[in-house]
């Protein structure tokens, strides 16, 4: 990225997104019915600044939809349409299209416009139906055609006022993208204008600068508004213009803000057109009002996962320098031992604040959902309505990404299975709109997600019906509620009675299952039959770090994600059956489960024959695979420094990734899932390695 | 003979006509081998391994570089000229090559040598042994044969990986 263009262009779509975010803010709050004429403006501003950035960049597309978006919201702004239920609607369709838009943008495709044509005509009737309104008669030497509108303000009838305004844009307010027209059409709109124009330089036409601005104006309006208003209109191209507001005659002196001193009485009430400054008393165009929300800095993420590593680094050698404080026999009320205990403190906390910049608030994927639940409604016919709990709590940016694909199957398959058709719902007595509720919290270090509805719940008979149909089940299998609930997860199963355009395209909730788990996280599933299905996940809150089960292989220290482990178990000769000429299964309780010698599984050292005394590790794998793991001892069950090996070396069988232990030395961490498939397959090791020489 | 001296000599019988290389030189199985200064990110002693299961013979393992996993190769199995197991007082080189880190296990490092680099010829082929296919030169310097490693050829492919 050393093109600085392209780095721009980059930091533009990242804005973008942000707007966006704000935007659908904006119109939530509009929507349910708290949108004063702040939010209003904000959503404007929002629609107004993708437009500007889009111009900059020549897209035109987007500058094209934003536009007409843009109308429209002004027209709200105005207050001259009055917002319903519809627009609403509109206006979130208008915010999901330019979402697209800028999507497409980013990745240098075009949408089609006649998917969005529709939506287009009606935002474009909206603005067109405020420019049909009756108007008063208007001044307008720029030959633009445009309709003043009289307008209702909240507060009394003001005396009429004249201002004389000065406005010359400089060049940034063309490449932003604004237009001076609006700006004039504007201060036309709150009471009568003459506008005149003169060149800023007396320069011929051979000498200017085709992109630098030569043009300014002067208004003289005639109003009943306040300074204020008439500074409002400036708002968006406030720093990159020159504005002055002078008052050149009235009465008013209401308005706190313009402690304005009139200006001389000989002044004739048509000032002449070019004037460069009449009156000595100018309102100076306002500071930018303190940004009342939060500061953030952008920063790239690769800084951000050094300042992990380094942590991480921190942490280990924080642990070694303690192992050797001890081994030094250092007393423990002594100085150094007080000390290094506040070190530990302190290198805890630092830890802690790291990964918490690595966290983000899951507002974004939520709102992502929310266009989701609109989209599929509308595909299903169904009247759903999106709740919203614990937008704020913060996960891993990783976790967030990969969470979208998951958490979208779930939200289509609550409204395209869970929530029942509005006649069913009318006969249940319940809301015909069904609600999904996405909620998110922090529970005991880990984070909850929770999708719920208020459907109908699981099916359970047909669950059955289908899982013996499909033979998941045999059918005289007794299975308790919950473990009906818990087919669903099984792989191939799809409940849906026909395939509709939203689930039950042969991805299931496996997919969805096992995409948690590769997060670390697990799924569950509650229903209540009539009242709906909730589905839970627990993820960790960062992928940085993991839970593990540090053991020993002959000389090798490994650690095992404790997730993977369901129990440990010492093993008996008794319990143990040979099965095959050098496999053995091992009796766990009613079941056989294989046993696995990791040690021989990674190389280290020839199977054993004799099992009899050693520990066994029972993995418990997502898709319902067992197996027992044999090692050599349990040393320590601690959180460990997630490093890849992929970029340093390669990705090596059976290893998600390596850590660094407390004595600097690293461990490698099992892949406990890729392990035993291998084995399953029977793949032997790629090169049998005698390892002798790793002294 | 110091360094000093034999740079001056050689700069002399180049008479400035080629560009100056300096080469890191040590040894590996009693073979004098030399790599590039500028690829080279540090020098440390030898410390445990971590060994990687159904890895090739010649990756030691991987080791702690502050907070980094650095995959070790050693040399001289690399270039099958010995198999010796590693002793306290080798080396480890950390080298980069092909946009990787790499520490290379050398028996010892040697010096720092300052030549003209028309002075490097290219290996000789010699059947019979794929020496120079991991060699990108060799010179010779007072009697001593130094051959150049080709950095980018001691990696393990990805295919002896996995």
């Amino acid at each position: 990225m050393s093109d600085p263009m392209q780095e721009i262009r980059a930091s533009f779509f990242i804005e973008c997104d942000e707007l966006l975010e704000a935007l659908l803010d904006g119109l939530e709050a509009m929507s349910n019915g708290g949108g004063d004429g702040e939010t209003v403006n904000v959503v404007f501003r929002a629609v107004h600044s993708i437009k500007g950035g889009a111009g900059a960049f020549g897209l035109d597309q987007l500058v094209e939809f934003a536009h007409a978006f843009e109308s429209a919201m002004d027209a709200v702004r105005a207050g001259q349409i009055v917002v319903d239920d519809h627009h609403i609607a509109l206006f979130f369709q208008g915010g999901d299209t330019l979402a697209d838009l800028v999507r497409h943008s980013r990745e240098g495709t075009e949408l089609d416009p006649s998917s969005y044509a529709e939506l287009r005509a009606k935002l474009d009737a909206m603005s067109a139906e405020v420019a049909d309104a009756p108007s008063a008669p208007s001044a307008d030497p720029a030959g633009d055609g445009f309709a003043p509108i009289a307008l209702d303000f909240d507060f009394g009838p003001d005396p009429e006022r004249r201002v004389l305004i000065t406005f010359a844009p400089d060049t940034e307010l063309y490449q932003s993208g604004n237009e001076p027209r609006l700006i004039l059409r504007a201060l036309n709109a709150l009471g009568t204008a003459e506008i005149t124009w003169s060149l800023t330089e007396n320069t011929s036409l051979e000498q200017m600068d085709p992109e630098a601005p030569y043009l300014a104006w002067e208004i003289t309006l005639q109003t009943a508004s306040q300074i204020s208003k008439i500074e409002e209109v400036f708002e968006f191209v406030d720093g990159i213009c020159h504005y002055q507001i002078t008052e050149i005659d009235g009465t008013d002196h209401e308005d706190p803000a313009s402690s304005v001193t009139l200006g001389p009485e000989s002044v004739d009430d048509t000032p002449p057109p070019v004037v460069k400054q009449t009156a000595p008393t100018a309102i100076q165009a306002p500071a930018p009002a303190p940004n009342a929300q939060k500061s953030t800095v952008r920063v790239d993420l690769d800084r951000i996962d050094r300042l992990v590593n380094l942590v991480g680094e921190l942490v280990i050698n924080q642990s070694m320098l303690s192992q050797s404080v001890v081994e030094a026999g250092v007393a423990s009320h002594t100085a150094v031992a007080s000390g290094l205990e506040e070190f530990l403190q302190l290198t805890r906390d630092i830890q802690d604040s790291v990964m918490m910049i690595r966290a983000q608030p899951v507002k974004s994927l939520f709102q992502r959902m929310g266009r989701i639940v609109r989209e599929a409604s509308a595909d299903v016919g169904k009247s759903v309505r999106l709740d919203v709990i614990g937008e704020h709590t913060e996960i891993d940016k990783t976790v967030i990404e990969r969470l979208a694909d998951p958490l979208t199957h779930m939200i289509r398959n609550s409204i395209d299975h869970g929530i029942e058709s509005s006649e069913q719902r009318r006969a249940s007595g319940k809301d015909e709109t069904g609600v999904v509720t996405l909620s998110a919290s922090h529970r005991s270090g880990r984070v909850l997600i929770e999708v719920s509805d208020d459907g109908g719940g699981i099916n359970r008979e047909k669950v059955r019906e289908i899982a013996e149909k499909k033979g998941l089940v045999s059918p005289d299998q007794v299975l308790s509620d919950a473990e009906t609930d818990g087919l669903l997860f099984l792989p191939g199963f799809s409940t849906a009675d026909q395939v509709s355009n939203l689930s039950g395209r042969g991805v299931g909730m496996d997919v969805v299952k096992s995409s948690i788990a590769s997060l670390g996280g697990r799924i569950s599933i509650a229903s209540t039959p009539g009242h709906g299905t909730k589905l839970s996940i627990s993820l960790p809150l960062t992928l940085a770090v993991l839970d593990g089960m540090v053991i020993r292989s002959e000389t090798e220290t490994l650690v095992v994600p404790l997730g993977a482990i369901s129990e440990t178990l010492t093993l008996r000769r008794e319990d143990i059956r040979p099965y095959g000429p050098d496999a053995q299964l091992l009796r766990v309780r009613d079941t056989l489960v294989p046993l696995m010698d990791l040690a021989a599984q990674l190389g280290y050292r020839p199977p054993l024959k004799d099992f009899e005394g050693s520990i066994g590790l029972l993995i418990g794998l997502e898709d319902g695979t067992q197996a027992a793991l044999v090692v050599d001892a349990i040393e320590d069950q601690r959180q460990v420094v997630i490093k890849g090996l992929e970029q340093s070396y390669g990705s090596v069988p059976g290893i998600a990734a390596a850590t660094i232990l407390g004595d600097g030395q690293i461990a490698l961490i099992l892949d406990p899932g890729d392990l035993i498939h291998r084995a399953a397959k029977q793949t032997p090791p790629a090169t049998p390695t005698p390892l002798e020489g790793a002294a | 003979m110091s360094l000093a001296q034999r740079t001056k000599t050689d700069d002399l019988q180049s008479a400035n006509t080629a560009e100056q290389i300096e080469l890191l030189t040590f040894h590996a199985g009693q073979q004098e081998y030399a790599v590039d200064i500028m690829s080279v990110r540090e020098i440390r002693g030898w410390t445990k391994t971590t060994s990687l299961p159904h890895a090739p013979s010649f990756v030691h393992g991987v080791i702690n570089l502050r907070g980094t996993v650095l995959p070790v190769i050693d040399l001289a199995r690399r270039l099958e000229i010995s198999d010796e197991p590693p002793q306290d007082r080798d080396a480890i080189i950390v080298v980069d090559a092909i946009g990787r880190t790499v520490g290379l296990r050398v028996d010892s490092v040697s010096d720092i040598l300052t030549l003209p680099s028309d002075e490097l010829r290219l290996p000789p082929e010699i059947a019979g042994t794929d020496a120079q296919d991991f060699l990108s030169a060799i010179t010779l310097i007072d009697e001593r044969m130094v051959r150049v490693l080709d950095l980018s050829s001691v990696m393990p492919e990805d295919e002896q990986i996995s």
